[in-house]
């Protein structure tokens, strides 16, 4: 029986764990492709976020800049903040699923699951936040960065994405059913309202001025904004942006080392 | 077909290997001051080459016995091996050996059956350039071809079934676990589903399978294990089985208990048993006119009569003694 078992010994789950990853990966993405409300969600509700903001609300907020300039970067942490908080449900759906019990029982490390959601959220919201900055284009946005200023742009988004997506994760993982996890999206699409994202902090009443100043949303905001328009919430050019990016990283990086920890965690304990 | 997979039959009987061996599993769920025993001592064996049925009604333990065979659960007590290793300590080795399908689908009904499979094939570390045949190679032995690249949303339950149990069978398992598989399914696919199990086997599979149906334990099994209230109650081959449960019975249901009374002892059989007298019978048409003549005879005619075949609950009676437990005794 030893014979035939050494015959039978596969790598060890951990030695394969790139290359689940990717199946894994691809397999979420197939899943985000075939869902309507996922497309509606990456690539039509960026779109008409941008066209809104900027012809409905744009006119009638005084920011003392081009509105398109000032909200740009909101639109673009909103929906990919919105769209990478949607990751909880599918998480929840597999993790509670049936689908689970057989990769359970098959030579593969589970928390391929979960770090495929992360990647597949990563790719997801990068198109996401192309077709916003498409969009502004479009529409007139102009930037002042050069190609490093983009590179670093770009790198707070995937940063503040991994960490929202961290974050759903950890929902996915804990709550009972789909449904339930879907009420993290809407913390998701309101937690940049209260922020410098749509309209400079000093106009709100003191108290949620205070909110606004200090949540972790309005540092993102400042840092992309000040990387891509070189201004500041105020109006005024940018300064102090190595700061501001520093803080953003700590939080967020923060954010996700907790969140992907518990997830992994609590994940491991389901199911037993 | 036939005559191969008796050859290979014949050849196993000689190795003779337990494949699967559960020694006193127990398995309680719940909270630790109240809980609610699921499984109270289960001893299975299931030799290479071999179809064990594990037959019970529900909430017996079928499932949870599945599921620690098939390294998904812990039990509290006992133990579990296949193939020689555990299935706690070595898990990662069984999970190279079985292959499960569970009793609720376990796919993605979004994508097509070929994708299903494609990425069940990718995880199970098919190599490269197998996973296109292997694929191909299922879908055409499940009879999915034609759908194989529709979405499984538009598939009948009883193909979706099939490309469940296919997704199982990847990597060629030596033993596969099917938990309740034609549950729910017309009978149609319960036949087409039977013989595509068959033909799994026939390939050199052993397979666990769990059923409530005793007419499915009789057709795919070469043992059958009976379960109630997390304890095997009986266990042998099916001819033995239904020798000890006996043939079908000719159901008579009269309007009174004295009527029922007196057509048994005109009939020679037990006490009726509320208002209905029951009839052994081979169920042959010469046997079956013969007591209905006899029934004429006795007087008094039944409301209704009906030929019945021997219910789970009758094997369970005819082999411990006792109706299957109750099921608010099986969640207390």
């Amino acid at each position: 029986m030893t014979a035939v078992a050494a015959a039978e010994a596969g790598p060890h789950p951990w030695r394969r764990f790139g290359p689940d990853v990717l199946t894994m990966t691809a397999r979420v993405l197939r899943l985000v492709r075939r869902d309507p409300d996922e497309l509606v969600l990456a690539l039509v509700l960026p779109t008409a976020m941008m066209l809104l903001f900027v012809y409905v609300f744009g006119g009638a907020i005084e920011v003392g800049t081009d509105y398109l300039a000032y909200a740009t970067p909101g639109v673009l942490l909103l929906c990919a903040g919105f769209g990478a908080a949607n990751a909880a449900m599918a998480v929840n759906s597999d993790v509670s699923g049936e689908i689970m019990d057989r990769f359970r029982a098959m030579p593969v490390a589970s928390a391929t699951v979960l770090v495929g959601h992360v990647l597949a959220s990563m790719a997801k919201n990068l198109v996401t936040t192309a077709v916003v900055l498409g969009v502004a284009m479009a529409i007139g946005f102009r930037t002042v960065a050069g190609p490093l200023g983009w590179l670093a742009a770009v790198g707070v988004v995937a940063v503040y994405v991994f960490a929202i997506t961290g974050v759903a994760v950890l929902v996915g993982v804990l709550v009972r059913t789909p449904a339930a996890a879907g009420g993290f999206g809407f913390v998701m699409l309101f937690l940049p309202y209260v922020s410098s994202a749509f309209v400079p902090p000093e106009t709100m009443p003191s108290w949620l001025r205070g909110f606004a100043e200090v949540q972790p949303v309005t540092p993102v905001i400042e840092t992309v904004r000040g990387l891509l328009v070189g201004m500041g919430s105020d109006g005024m050019p940018v300064t102090g942006l190595a700061g501001t990016a520093t803080v953003t990283l700590g939080w967020w990086l923060g954010v996700a080392l907790v969140a992907l920890s518990a997830a992994s965690w609590a994940f491991a304990r389901r199911g037993r | 077909m036939l005559a191969q997979r008796l050859r290979y039959k014949q050849f196993m009987s000689y190795t003779d290997e337990v494949l699967v061996r559960a020694a006193g599993l127990r398995k309680s769920y719940g909270p630790a001051r109240r809980p609610v025993r699921v499984l109270d001592g289960v001893d299975l064996e299931l030799r290479a080459g071999e179809v064990l049925a594990l037959l019970g009604p529900n909430g017996a333990g079928k499932t949870t016995t599945v599921r620690i065979l098939a390294t998904l659960t812990r039990p509290d007590a006992g133990s579990a091996h296949v193939a020689g290793y555990d299935v706690v300590a070595e898990a990662r080795r069984v999970r190279e050996i079985i292959g499960l399908t569970g009793q609720h689908a376990a796919v993605d009904l979004k994508l097509s059956g070929r994708e299903n499979l494609t990425t069940m094939a990718r995880l199970a570390h098919l190599p490269r350039r197998a996973v296109r045949g292997r694929v191909a190679e299922l879908l055409e032995a499940f009879g999915l071809t034609d759908a194989a690249d529709r979405r499984l949303d538009t598939y009948s339950g009883g193909m979706r079934r099939r490309l469940d149990i296919a997704a199982g069978l990847v990597r060629r398992p030596r033993v596969l676990f099917l938990d309740e598989p034609t549950t729910g399914l017309d009978p149609r696919s319960r036949a087409y589903l039977w013989d595509v199990v068959r033909d799994v086997v026939a390939g050199g599979t052993s397979l666990f399978l769990t059923t409530q149906y005793l007419e499915e334990a009789d057709r795919l099994a070469d043992r059958i294990a009976m379960i109630d209230d997390g304890r095997v109650v009986a266990e042998g081959t099916p001819a033995r089985l239904k020798q000890a449960v006996g043939d079908a019975a000719i159901e008579l249901t009269y309007g009174t208990g004295a009527e029922a009374g007196f057509a048994a002892a005109a009939l020679g059989t037990g006490t009726p048993e509320d208002r209905t007298v029951r009839v052994p019978t081979d169920g042959s048409v010469g046997h079956v006119r013969g007591v209905l003549a006899a029934v004429e005879a006795a007087g008094p005619a039944p409301v209704r009569w009906e030929v019945r075949a021997p219910s789970l609950d009758d094997a369970f009676l005819a082999l411990t003694g006792q109706p299957t437990a109750p099921a608010a005794a099986v969640a207390a």
